[in-house]
C-alpha cells in the first residue's frame, strides 16, 4: 500500500460518502443509478478493506496506515487516522456489512435514492469511529453514525404492535409504544444520552491530560490519576455502554431493530452495537487502564446479566425481528463479558466475537427482511413449513443460528470458546458459568425458532413463497462464507487482533 | 511410509470434499442419484485408506496452529493416529460405506433434492466423525462432537415436515448439548490449569504424575458428562429412542454404530486421565450399568423395533462404559467394535423389514422369516450375537466386559450387567419370534430388498461370524473367572428360553407375567419410560419456557415500563407548562411584572 | 419638592400603566398603558438628573420619548394590520402563540 501513496483509511472511509453525495445530486428517479453507485462506493471500501487486511504489517504491529490533518491546532484537534489489529478486523466487518446491506436491500421502493444517500452517509460515520486516533473526531464520526438512524427508522421503518399491561400500561398508551416512530426516537434519544457520557469523558481526558491535544496516541502516554480515571472510565462505559446495550440500558435496542428496514437493523446490530464495544475496549480500557483494572467487575458483572437476560428474553418473543434483536443484547453480553476478563484470551476473544457476531447478525436480519419481505409476517406463530419453499434462506438461517449457539466450524463457537477460556482465568471465574448457561438457551430458543419457521408441515398460506434472488443471494453467499471461514481458520482474523490485544492488556495488568 | 503420512489425512479429506462438491455445486446435489454416488466413492476411498492404515499399525501424530495467542499457538488442530483410532477409522468408514450404498435402495423413493440433501449430511457426517477419531486433543475432539451432533440432528429431522422428526432432532441436539455444557467447561478448566488442550502432553504430565491439579476429579467429571450425553447414558438417554425418527439407516450409522460410540471412544482415548480421579472412575462404571439395565427394561415393552434396538443401543453403551469404568478400557472398545458391526446389521435388517411391511410395530409383522429368508437369517445372526451367544464376535466381547467389571471389583454393577445379558436375549429374541416366527400377519406381500441392501447385510453378518469364529480360533483370552463364559451363555440361553415360552410357545401369556406383582409395577414404570421424558418437559416448559415469559414480561413492562414512564412524564409536564403558554400577551407582561416583584421582594428580605 | 415625591409620582403612573396594561382587552388601551410606563421612566430620568446635576438623564429622556413616538407608531401599525386580517382587536382573543 505504501508503494501507491494513497490515503487508504480516508478512501475507505469517504467513499460511502462520496457515494451518498453522488446518489443525492446525479441518480435522481434513477433507481438502478442509486444501487449500482452505492455498490460501487461500498465495494471500493470493502476491496480496500480487504487490501489493508491483507497489507497490514503483523510483525510490527502498532497503527499502522497512518495519516495526519491538522484540523484545529490551538486546541489539538486533528484529522488524525491509523489502524491497528483491533479495528482493522472491525473495518473489515463494516465493509463486509454495508455490502451485503446494500444487497439485501435492494428491493427498497419508497425513497430508495434518500434511503441509499442516509445509509452511506452512515457508515462513512462507522468508518471514521473506527480508523480514528483523535477523540474529537472520533465523536463527530460517532454522532454521524448515530443521527441518520432516526430518520432511516422514522421513514422506511415498520410498526409493530405491543399492547400496554402491567402497571405501566397508561404510560405505554401516552408514548406510542410499538410504532417506528417510538422506536425512532427511543434509539436516538437513548444513543445520545449515551453520547453526553462520551463527550464529558474526552472532555475530562483533555483537561487532565494537560496537552492540549486529543490525539488517542499523546493521551495514551499521559498519566490520569486514579480517581479521574475511575469516573471517567464509568462515563465512557455508561456512554459506550448504551450503544453497546448494556442491562438495563438496553431496551432501545430490540425496538430500534425490530422497526428499523433491514439494511439499517443489518447495519446496527452488525456493526453499531459493535462501536459501543470497540469504545469502552479502545478508549475506556486503552487509556485508562487503572480505572478499568478497578471497575471491571461491573462491566462483567452486567454483562452477565446481559447474556442470560438477553437469551431468556429472545426465548419469549413471538416477533422473529425481536428474537434477533435480544439475541443481539444476549451476545452484547459475551463481548463485554470477554473483554473484562482482561486475559489474553478473553480479550481476543471479544473482539473476534464483535466481528463474529456482526456478520451472523447481518445474515439474520437479511433473511428476516427476505421473509418478512415475501411472507409480509414477523409472527413466529403464524410460519411453517417455510423449508420446502425457501431452502436457500432456511440453510443460511440455520447457518446463522448454529453459529450464534456457536457451533464448531462457525465463527460463534471460537468467539465463545476464547470468551469461555478468558473466563475462567480471569479473576472472577464464575463468569464462565452464565456465558455457558447463554449459549445453552442460545441454541433452544434459536433451535426452537428454526424449527417453528422452516421445518414442520407446509402451511397453504405460504406456498407461492420464493427462494431468495439474484442480489440477495450475494448478500447471503458471502456473509455465510464468511461465517464459516473464520469459524475454520480462526487465525486469520486472530493473528493481527493478537499483536492488538497483548499490548492493550500490557497497559492494564502489566506484562 | 511417506504415503501413510498423508494417508489418514486424505482419509479424513475425501469425505469432506465430497461435501463441499455437493453442498456448494447445487446441481450435482439434486441429481439425487449421482449425488449419491459421489458420497459412496469418497467413502469407499476412505474406507480403502484405513484399512491400508490399519493392517500397517501406522502410528503417526501431527499438529498445526490453530488459535494464535499465549505466545504461540494458543490451540492446535491436527492427526493422531494409534492402533485405537485405526479400529475406529475402519468401524467408521466401513459401516458408512455400507450404510450409504444401503441408502441408495432404502431412499429410492425419495425425490432427487432431497436424496442429494442426504448424502450431503451422510458426507459430513463421515468427515466429523473421522475427525473425531483423530483428534489429537480436547478441542479437536470437541469440535468434531458438535459437529457429529450436527449431523445427528440434521439426520434425524431429514423428514423435517414430520413434526415428531422435527421435534426429535431438536430434543436430540438439546438433550446432547445439555453434557457437552458440562464437556466444554470441562476442557476449559483442563485448559486452565495445564495450558493444553493435547492428549500426548496430558498424558505424559499424568504419567509423571506432574498434574497435580485439585480440581481433577471436578473436571474430568465435567468432561464424562459429554459422554453422557453423547452415548446416551443415565439420565441423559432420552433422545436416543426419539431419534429414531430418522431414516432407518441413519439410524444404524449414527446412533447405533458410530456417533454414540464417541462418548466411549472419549473416555477410552483419555484413560490415563481418567485413571487418576478412581472416584469419577467408578461413577462411570455404575451409571454405566445401571443405564445397561434401566434401558434393557424399558426395551422389553416397546413394540417398536426401532426402538427396541435404540433401548438396546443405550443399554450396550451402558456396557461399554461400566467396563471402561472398572479401569477395562479395553473390554469397552472390544465390545464397541463388535457392537458397531452387530447393531449396524440389526439396524439395517430391521430396515429392510420395515421397507417390506411400511410399519414399525412388531405386532404387525410376522411369519416373516417364510417371505424373507435372507434378511431372517441375518437378523437372526445379529440377534444371537447382541445376546451373547458363542461363537459370535458379541459373545467375547461381552464377557470381556463382565470379566473387567468383576476384576475391578464392582460386584453391583456386575449383577446389574449380568441382569442386563439375560433381558437382551430376552427382548430381542421378543422381536424375532414376533416378527419373523409366529403367524403370518399383514405381512403377506412382503418380500427380499434390493441387493443394495442385502449386500450390506450379508457382509456385515459375515463380518460378525467371522470375527467370532476368529476370536474362538485364537482361544479367546481368559478375561475371567472360570464360570464367568457358562454362567453369560447360561444367562443368554434363559432370556431366548423365555422369550420362545412367552412368544413362539405360548406357554406363558406375556400380559399375565407382566400383571403379576413385582413386574407390574416395573412393567408400568418402564411403559412410561420412568418419567424422565416427563420430568425433562416438565422442565422445559414449566421452567425454562415459564421462566423465559417471565423475563420476556420484566423487560418488556417493567424494564422499559419505568422508561416509557419517564417519557409519559416528559410529554405530561411539557403538556402543562404548555398552558403557562396562553398566547396572550397580558399573561405574559403579568409574568414579567411578578416575576421584577419577587426577584425585588427577594432581594431585598434575604440577599443582605 | 424631594426626590421621593417625583420617585413617588413615577411610580404611581408605571403603576397604573402597568394595570392597563394587563387589564385592557382593547389593543388600543393596551398600547396607551405601554405610553404611560415609558413616561413613569422618564419622570424618573428627569427628576434623577435634576436631583444629581447629571444632564445625561435628560439626553436619555429625550432619546425615550423619541422611541416612545416610534413604538407608538409601529405598535398602532400593527393594531391595524392585525385589525385587517383578524376584525377585531380583542387582545384575548389574539392568542396565535398558545401553546
Amino acid at each position: 500500500m505504501d508503494a501507491l501513496r494513497l490515503p487508504v483509511l480516508s478512501v475507505i472511509t469517504w467513499s460511502p460518502f462520496v457515494g451518498a453525495l453522488l446518489i443525492m445530486f446525479t441518480a435522481r428517479h434513477r433507481p438502478r443509478a442509486v444501487r449500482l453507485i452505492a455498490a460501487v462506493t461500498t465495494g471500493v471500501s470493502l476491496l480496500l478493506s480487504l487490501g489493508i487486511y491483507v497489507a497490514y504489517d503483523r510483525e510490527g504491529a502498532g497503527f499502522q496506515f497512518y495519516e495526519k490533518v491538522a484540523l484545529v491546532p490551538p486546541l489539538g484537534i486533528s484529522y488524525e487516522l491509523g489502524v491497528d489489529g483491533i479495528s482493522l478486523l472491525l473495518v473489515l466487518l463494516t465493509a463486509i456489512i454495508i455490502f451485503a446491506g446494500v444487497f439485501a436491500s435492494w428491493t427498497v421502493k419508497v425513497r430508495s435514492q434518500e434511503f441509499y444517500a442516509l445509509l452511506l452517509a452512515l457508515v462513512t460515520g462507522v468508518f471514521g469511529v473506527f480508523v480514528s486516533l483523535d477523540l474529537f473526531v472520533l465523536f463527530l464520526f460517532y454522532e454521524l453514525a448515530v443521527l441518520p438512524m432516526y430518520l432511516l427508522i422514522g421513514i422506511w421503518g415498520s410498526s409493530g404492535e405491543i399492547r400496554p399491561r402491567g402497571i405501566f400500561a397508561w404510560a405505554y398508551r401516552e408514548t406510542g409504544v410499538g410504532t417506528k416512530e417510538y422506536a425512532a426516537m427511543k434509539l436516538t434519544l437513548y444513543l445520545l444520552f449515551g453520547s453526553a457520557f462520551i463527550l464529558v469523558g474526552i472532555f475530562a481526558l483533555w483537561v487532565h491530560a494537560g496537552a492540549g491535544s486529543f490525539s488517542y496516541l499523546d493521551m495514551e502516554t499521559a498519566v490520569f490519576a486514579p480517581g479521574v480515571q475511575r469516573w471517567v472510565f464509568l462515563a465512557f462505559y455508561v456512554g459506550f455502554g448504551v450503544l453497546a446495550g448494556i442491562w438495563p440500558l438496553h431496551t432501545w435496542s430490540p425496538d430500534g431493530h425490530a422497526s428499523a428496514p433491514t439494511a439499517v437493523s443489518m447495519l446496527h446490530a452488525g456493526v453499531l452495537m459493535k462501536l459501543g464495544a470497540y469504545g469502552i475496549v479502545r478508549v475506556g480500557m486503552g487509556l485508562l487502564p487503572e480505572g478499568a483494572a478497578e471497575l471491571v467487575w461491573l462491566v462483567g458483572t452486567i454483562a452477565c446479566v446481559n447474556i442470560v437476560y438477553g437469551a431468556l428474553s429472545a426465548m419469549a418473543q413471538t416477533d422473529l425481528k425481536y428474537v434477533i434483536a435480544y439475541s443481539s443484547v444476549s451476545h452484547m453480553g459475551l463481548v463485554l463479558l470477554a473483554a473484562a476478563t482482561l486475559t489474553e484470551a478473553g480479550l481476543n476473544g471479544s473482539v473476534f466475537q464483535m466481528f463474529a457476531h456482526g456478520i451472523m447478525t447481518g445474515l439474520f436480519f437479511a433473511l428476516v427482511g427476505l421473509v418478512y419481505e415475501k411472507a409480509h409476517s414477523r409472527e413466529i406463530g403464524r410460519m411453517g413449513g417455510f423449508g420446502r419453499v425457501m431452502p436457500g434462506v432456511a440453510t443460511a438461517f440455520t447457518v446463522g443460528g448454529l453459529s450464534s449457539l456457536g457451533l464448531p466450524a462457525t465463527s460463534g463457537f471460537v468467539a465463545e470458546l476464547l470468551t469461555f477460556m478468558g473466563a475462567w482465568r480471569s479473576e472472577h471465574r464464575w463468569w464462565l458459568f452464565p456465558a455457558v448457561v447463554g449459549t445453552f438457551l442460545t441454541a433452544v430458543y434459536v433451535l426452537r425458532v428454526t424449527k417453528q419457521i422452516f421445518w414442520g408441515p407446509e402451511s397453504p398460506h405460504f406456498r407461492h413463497l420464493e427462494d431468495a434472488r439474484g442480489p440477495e443471494w450475494v448478500a447471503l453467499v458471502l456473509l455465510v462464507f464468511v461465517l464459516v471461514l473464520f469459524g475454520m481458520a480462526p487465525g486469520l482474523a486472530l493473528g493481527p487482533v493478537d499483536t492488538a490485544t497483548v499490548p492493550l492488556l500490557a497497559r492494564i495488568v502489566g506484562p | 511410509m511417506r504415503l501413510l503420512v498423508w494417508l489418514p489425512l486424505l482419509v479424513l479429506a475425501l469425505p469432506f470434499t465430497s461435501f463441499l462438491l455437493l453442498a456448494v455445486v447445487a446441481p450435482l446435489r439434486r441429481a439425487g442419484r449421482v449425488a449419491g454416488a459421489v458420497g459412496i466413492a469418497a467413502i469407499a476411498a476412505s474406507l480403502g485408506g484405513a484399512l491400508l492404515i490399519w493392517n500397517e499399525g501406522f502410528r503417526h501424530t501431527a499438529t498445526w496452529a490453530w488459535l494464535p495467542g499465549d505466545g504461540g499457538p494458543m490451540a492446535t488442530v491436527g492427526l493422531l493416529v494409534d492402533p485405537l483410532a485405526n479400529a475406529m477409522l475402519v468401524l467408521v468408514t466401513l459401516v458408512s460405506f455400507l450404510v450409504q450404498v444401503y441408502s441408495l435402495a432404502y431412499l429410492a423413493d425419495e425425490p432427487a433434492p432431497a436424496l442429494g440433501r442426504y448424502y450431503t449430511y451422510q458426507s459430513l457426517f463421515a468427515f466429523s466423525m473421522l475427525g473425531l477419531v483423530l483428534s489429537p486433543g480436547f478441542l479437536q475432539m470437541f469440535v468434531f462432537w458438535e459437529l457429529v451432533g450436527l449431523c445427528s440432528y440434521l439426520l434425524i429431522g431429514y423428514w423435517y415436515q414430520r413434526p415428531a422428526a422435527a421435534r426429535a432432532a431438536v430434543k436430540a441436539f438439546w438433550i446432547t448439548k445439555l453434557g457437552d455444557l458440562g464437556f466444554i467447561i470441562g476442557i476449559v478448566m483442563l485448559w486452565a490449569a495445564t495450558g493444553t488442550f493435547e492428549f500426548a502432553t496430558l498424558f505424559a504430565k499424568a504419567q509423571a504424575h506432574a498434574l497435580a491439579i485439585p480440581a481433577l476429579g471436578t473436571i474430568m467429571f465435567l468432561i464424562y458428562l459429554g459422554a453422557v450425553g453423547k452415548s446416551a447414558q443415565f439420565p441423559l438417554h432420552v433422545w436416543l429412542p426419539d431419534a429414531m425418527e430418522g431414516p432407518t439407516p441413519v439410524s444404524a450409522l449414527i446412533h447405533a454404530a458410530t456417533m454414540v460410540t464417541a462418548g466411549v471412544y472419549m473416555v477410552t482415548r483419555a484413560q490415563p486421565l481418567f485413571a487418576l480421579v478412581p472416584d469419577v472412575l467408578a461413577l462411570i462404571g455404575w451409571v454405566g450399568a445401571f443405564t445397561a439395565l434401566l434401558a434393557a427394561t424399558m426395551a422389553c415393552v416397546e413394540n417398536d423395533i426401532k426402538r427396541v434396538l435404540a433401548y438396546s443401543t443405550v443399554s450396550q453403551l451402558g456396557y461399554m462404559m461400566a467396563a471402561a469404568g472398572a479401569g477395562a478400557a479395553e473390554a469397552g472398545f472390544f465390545h464397541l467394535l463388535t457392537h458397531g458391526l452387530f447393531k449396524a446389521l440389526l439396524f439395517l435388517g430391521a430396515g429392510a423389514v420395515i421397507h417390506a411391511v411400511g410399519s414399525n410395530d412388531i405386532f404387525r409383522m410376522g411369519g416373516l422369516f417364510r417371505a424373507m429368508p435372507q434378511t431372517g437369517l441375518v437378523f437372526l445372526v445379529g440377534t444371537l450375537a447382541l445376546a451373547g451367544v458363542p461363537p459370535l464376535a458379541g459373545f467375547f466381547s461381552k464377557e470381556a466386559v463382565l470379566g473387567g467389571v468383576w476384576a475391578a471389583h464392582m460386584t453391583w454393577p456386575f449383577v446389574m450387567l449380568a441382569l442386563t445379558a439375560f433381558l437382551t436375549a430376552f427382548y430381542m429374541f421378543r422381536v424375532v419370534f414376533t416378527a419373523f416366527f409366529g403367524p403370518a400377519t399383514a405381512a403377506g406381500h412382503a418380500h427380499e430388498p434390493a441387493w443394495a441392501m442385502r449386500g450390506p447385510l450379508w457382509l456385515l453378518a459375515a463380518l460378525t461370524v467371522l470375527l467370532g469364529l476368529r476370536l474362538a480360533a485364537g482361544g479367546g483370552e481368559a478375561h475371567g473367572p472360570a464360570w464367568l463364559a457358562p454362567l453369560s451363555v447360561g444367562l443368554a440361553l434363559a432370556g431366548v428360553a423365555l422369550a420362545w415360552a412367552m412368544y413362539q410357545r405360548g406357554a406363558l401369556d406375556p400380559r399375565r407375567v407382566a400383571a403379576a406383582f413385582p413386574l407390574s409395577v416395573l412393567d408400568a414404570l418402564a411403559r412410561r419410560r420412568y418419567g424422565l421424558d416427563a420430568l425433562y418437559d416438565g422442565l422445559y416448559r414449566g421452567f425454562v419456557l415459564a421462566l423465559s415469559r417471565l423475563v420476556g414480561w420484566i423487560d418488556r413492562y417493567l424494564v422499559d415500563g419505568v422508561l416509557n414512564v419517564a417519557s409519559a412524564w416528559t410529554l405530561r409536564g411539557g403538556d402543562a407548562l404548555r398552558r403557562i403558554q396562553s398566547g396572550v400577551p397580558q399573561d405574559y407582561v403579568f409574568g414579567v411584572a411578578f416575576g421584577v416583584l419577587f426577584l425585588v421582594v427577594w432581594a431585598r428580605l434575604w440577599m443582605r | 419638592m424631594s426626590l421621593g415625591a417625583y420617585l413617588t409620582l413615577a411610580a404611581l403612573v408605571f403603576a397604573i400603566g402597568l394595570f392597563g396594561v394587563l387589564t385592557r382587552r382593547n389593543a388600543v388601551g393596551i398600547l396607551l398603558g405601554i405610553e404611560l410606563m415609558l413616561n413613569a421612566v422618564n419622570i424618573n430620568l428627569v427628576a434623577f438628573a435634576r436631583f444629581h446635576g447629571d444632564v445625561a438623564g435628560l439626553v436619555f429622556t429625550l432619546f425615550t420619548i423619541a422611541i416612545t413616538v416610534a413604538e407608538v407608531a409601529v405598535g398602532l401599525a400593527i393594531v391595524i394590520v392585525i385589525f385587517r386580517v383578524r376584525r377585531t382587536v380583542d387582545a384575548d382573543r389574539l392568542d396565535l402563540l398558545r401553546g
